[in-house]
């Protein structure tokens, strides 16, 4: 292979980088940062006698900054080095298949708390008589004020929740019509198809921001805003990351760094997109439609 | 740097300066050697914690520390450092690094920069883990006294300072080096293994290393999960956990344990694959059933992912609840009893060789074994009802994941230790250490059996004069131990300042792997051409 001029073989030998050590740290500071903040709510102390957000800020942006260099080397290496030969992006297709597993295990721990509390309400079950008065015995609970929280009624799953199912889906489409796009050398095509992949994600983010605005339920105080914002917050955070990954994906394709053989970052962008798709209709169907109602009285 | 040169493949280590070569690091030998030194700072600053929990219930009554809570720091920063940052780093991420390449001739891991970042997180959690101890946990002390369960409402509404959160983040950090090092792991053996190398070909260690991998891949971001949820609670008001708002504290138990128990498999099973390949080597004999063995350990891992629930018998769970997860348990003492007969079959008839990694290999084979059996008795909810919580089950978990795996990674230092260094160990000094340390920890742990029996509560400093003759029997043991790691540490300091020449391969013909065909230690990347295997 050509980017082996040296190696005996078609691995990728990397060079030492300053960008681990570095991403590492920021990690840190990050976590340090966030537990300053959190200390800091409601005039708080904070800890060590700092308040505020700023060390968050600062650890997140090196993390941020981090990321930029560490991937600009990546494309650096696949672009100019030709370093990525066919069993390379081979690995890279392993590393990123795995890291979407871990991130449906993540999902997992969400799902097995909102069915934890749906399934199993409080009736008749032994210990439960706390959650029975909140809940009222069934799911969803009944309108209750609780110390600190309140729920009033869900959301009708077929207003916004609804739009927000037909974006998605939309947009798996419209990446999927890029991804074929590239395929045929349509450069036009993939740029089209990413870009409105990419209003569709940012659409999904902006109902979803006007959906909480009006969330009938508190976060704080109730099982049910708990666990909805837990895992519907952690799936638009997901939609976040993806709709980055693809607008860098639209740069590159504009740029022209994708090619019919070689693209595996798009793909990758692809993979986590529908990946940020199809938790969503889990979502869809298990908290929004099967746990919709009209809340009764005890 | 970085991408500027993409230089050679070659054997530059010595033109790399101290921070290129270590901090920038991109090679497996070098950052499992990072991993290494890691592990024995976090067993040094563990063992200080043991050493603190063994002279508090030395006696009854309050010995030396001011409160109850601060014992339960020292037990909690005890168990959550020599799981995280002294067995992992070591036995999965130490060796894992050094010797799964070699063994699959492989010249460097799939993703060496992602691999360096794996490492680097370790220090800055096990920071966060060290101030955890000196903020405020409970108002008016400091440190985390919540057990490494973290359970709420203890580790919520109990301890309103900040050190619960820095151990919750601390294992954010740890948990996020662990995944992308699994991720590493698993595209290493998969892909690059040496042409002609099948799976069925792999050596044990390589499979413990690949089962390991997904074990923590598929367990890890359930616990992020849960104590992200336990974050929530503490800092947003949250009621995940709490049934004031409808929570449900046994909702955190389930999510730990489906974390804890495939974890305490990630703890054991590269210390299997070690102690696969030392039996064999050291009775100069193939392992016994190899395919029986490999498949032994995916079953462990698969079993390990549905038997949770038996850290929970006392939660209130439902006797079809439990009588499932009696049932699912016992199962796991089928492929476990493969492991162990395989590894007495190997040494039958072998032509023994008694050197440190070997006697190291089968006082583990006879801890575990023992450790095994009180894990049977312990997996039945009905005696469980007695025993839960009583240092029973201290004794059986560290017979088996704690001075167990702690044997492994003896068994596998020894072993690998000439190949690493290009130095021979004083084995004098390493019988020595075998011996005391294997007289010490037994000493400590067996006498906890009849205690626990006794009904002594485990995570409780004081207790009545009766349970005094064992405790200070232990205690002893304790101290019997730690003159065994010192006789370890010493041992090293020798090795390194005689500088014996080890060759390339010090224990014969009966050490296959490919790793013992390479010089000691071998060059910065190992393979510059694939080797093939027949």
């Amino acid at each position: 292979m050509s980017a082996s001029h040296k190696n005996n073989h078609d691995y990728h030998l990397i060079d030492p980088s300053p960008w681990p050590i570095m991403g590492a740290f920021s990690a840190f500071i990050t976590a340090v940062g966030a537990i300053i903040w959190m200390k800091s709510l409601d005039e708080g102390d904070g800890v060590f006698g700092i308040t505020g957000w700023l060390p968050f800020a600062v650890g997140f942006l090196l993390i941020l900054a981090t990321m930029y260099v560490w991937w600009r080397d990546i494309i650096k290496e696949a672009q100019v080095d030709k370093a990525h030969t066919p069993v390379v992006q081979l690995h890279l297709r392993y590393g990123v298949i795995m890291f979407i597993m871990s991130e449906v295990m993540f999902f997992v721990a969400w799902f097995w708390a909102y069915f934890d509390a749906s399934l199993f309400p409080g009736v008749g079950v032994m210990g439960m008589e706390a959650r029975d008065a909140i809940t009222g015995g069934h799911w969803p609970p009944m309108a209750t004020e609780t110390d600190g929280g309140f729920f009033k009624s869900t959301f009708d799953p077929w207003h916004l929740p609804l739009l927000n199912t037909i974006i998605l889906l939309t947009s798996g489409a419209t990446v999927t019509y890029a991804h074929h796009a590239l395929l045929k050398d349509d450069r036009k095509g993939l740029i089209l198809g990413l870009a409105l992949t990419v209003a569709l994600g940012l659409a999904f983010t902006v109902f979803q921001a006007i959906e909480y605005s009006e969330a009938p339920f508190s976060f704080a105080g109730h099982i049910y805003g708990a666990t909805f914002f837990m895992a519907t917050g952690f799936h638009g955070f997901h939609v976040i990351i993806g709709t980055i990954f693809l607008a860098v994906c639209l740069i590159r394709a504009i740029k022209g760094d994708f090619t019919p053989k070689q693209h595996f970052g798009f793909e990758a962008a692809a993979w986590y997109w529908h990946f940020v798709d199809v938790v969503w209709l889990f979502l869809f169907a298990s908290i929004y439609v099967w746990g919709a109602g009209t809340p009764v009285a005890h | 740097m970085g991408a500027q040169a993409h230089t050679d493949g070659g054997h530059h280590d010595h033109e790399l300066g101290f921070v290129k070569r270590w901090l920038f690091s991109t090679n497996h030998k070098d950052i499992g050697t990072l991993y290494l030194i890691f592990a024995m700072v976090g067993g040094v600053v563990g063992g200080f914690l043991s050493m603190g929990i063994r002279a508090e219930l030395a006696e009854p009554g309050m010995q030396i520390f001011v409160n109850e809570h601060m014992f339960n720091t020292f037990s909690t920063a005890h168990g959550l450092i020599m799981i995280f940052f002294m067995i992992m780093p070591s036995l999965f991420g130490g060796f894992g690094n050094w010797i799964m390449p070699l063994m699959i001739g492989a010249p460097d891991m799939a993703f060496p920069r992602l691999n360096n970042i794996s490492f680097w997180l370790m220090p800055p959690a096990l920071s966060l883990l060290i101030i955890s101890l000196f903020v405020e946990g409970p108002s008016g002390m400091n440190g985390a006294g919540v057990g490494w369960t973290v359970y709420p409402p203890h580790s919520t509404s109990g301890h309103p300072g900040p050190a619960v959160d820095f151990a919750i983040l601390a294992l954010h950090l740890g948990g996020a080096s662990s995944i992308l090092s699994s991720i590493n792991f698993i595209t290493t053996i998969f892909n690059m293994r040496a042409p002609g190398m099948t799976l069925h070909k792999m050596p044990l260690f390589v499979w413990s290393i690949l089962v390991t991998a997904f074990l923590l891949l598929l367990a890890m971001p359930v616990l992020a999960g849960g104590i992200t949820m336990l974050l929530m609670d503490r800092n947003f008001a949250t009621t995940f956990f709490d049934p004031a708002g409808g929570g449900d504290p046994v909702l955190y138990q389930h999510l730990f344990w489906f974390f804890g128990h495939p974890e305490v498999y990630v703890i054991i099973l590269p210390g299997f694959g070690i102690v696969s390949q030392v039996v064999s080597t050291f009775s100069k004999k193939p392992v016994f059933g190899y395919l029986g063995m490999a498949y032994a350990m995916v079953a462990i891992g698969a079993i390990g992912f549905v038997v949770w629930a038996h850290h929970m018998y006392t939660a209130g769970l439902s006797l079809d609840t439990q009588a499932y997860f009696l049932a699912a348990t016992m199962v796991i003492a089928v492929p476990t009893g493969i492991k162990i007969f395989s590894w007495i079959a190997t040494m039958w008839g072998g032509s023994i060789r008694f050197d440190t990694p070997m006697l190291f290999a089968i006082g583990f084979i006879f801890l575990f074994t023992f450790g095994g059996v009180t894990g049977v008795v312990l997996a039945n909810p009905g005696i469980d009802r007695a025993l839960h919580d009583t240092v029973y089950v201290v004794a059986h978990f560290h017979y088996t994941m704690s001075i167990g795996a702690l044997f492994t990674l003896f068994t596998g230092w020894y072993y690998w230790f000439p190949k690493m260094t290009g130095y021979m160990y004083n084995e004098f000094l390493g019988k020595v250490h075998f011996w005391l340390i294997f007289i010490g920890v037994n000493v400590t742990f067996f006498p906890m059996h009849f205690s626990g029996l006794a009904g002594m509560p485990r995570r409780i400093p004081d207790y009545p004069d009766a349970y005094a003759g064992w405790n200070m029997i232990s205690s002893a043991g304790a101290w019997i131990t730690i003159l065994g790691m010192a006789v370890f540490f010493y041992a090293m300091v020798q090795a390194f300042m005689r500088k014996r020449v080890a060759g390339d391969n010090p224990w014969g013909e009966g050490a296959t792997t490919m790793e013992w065909s390479l010089p000691s230690p071998p060059a910065f990347h190992s393979f510059e051409h694939l080797p093939k295997v027949k």
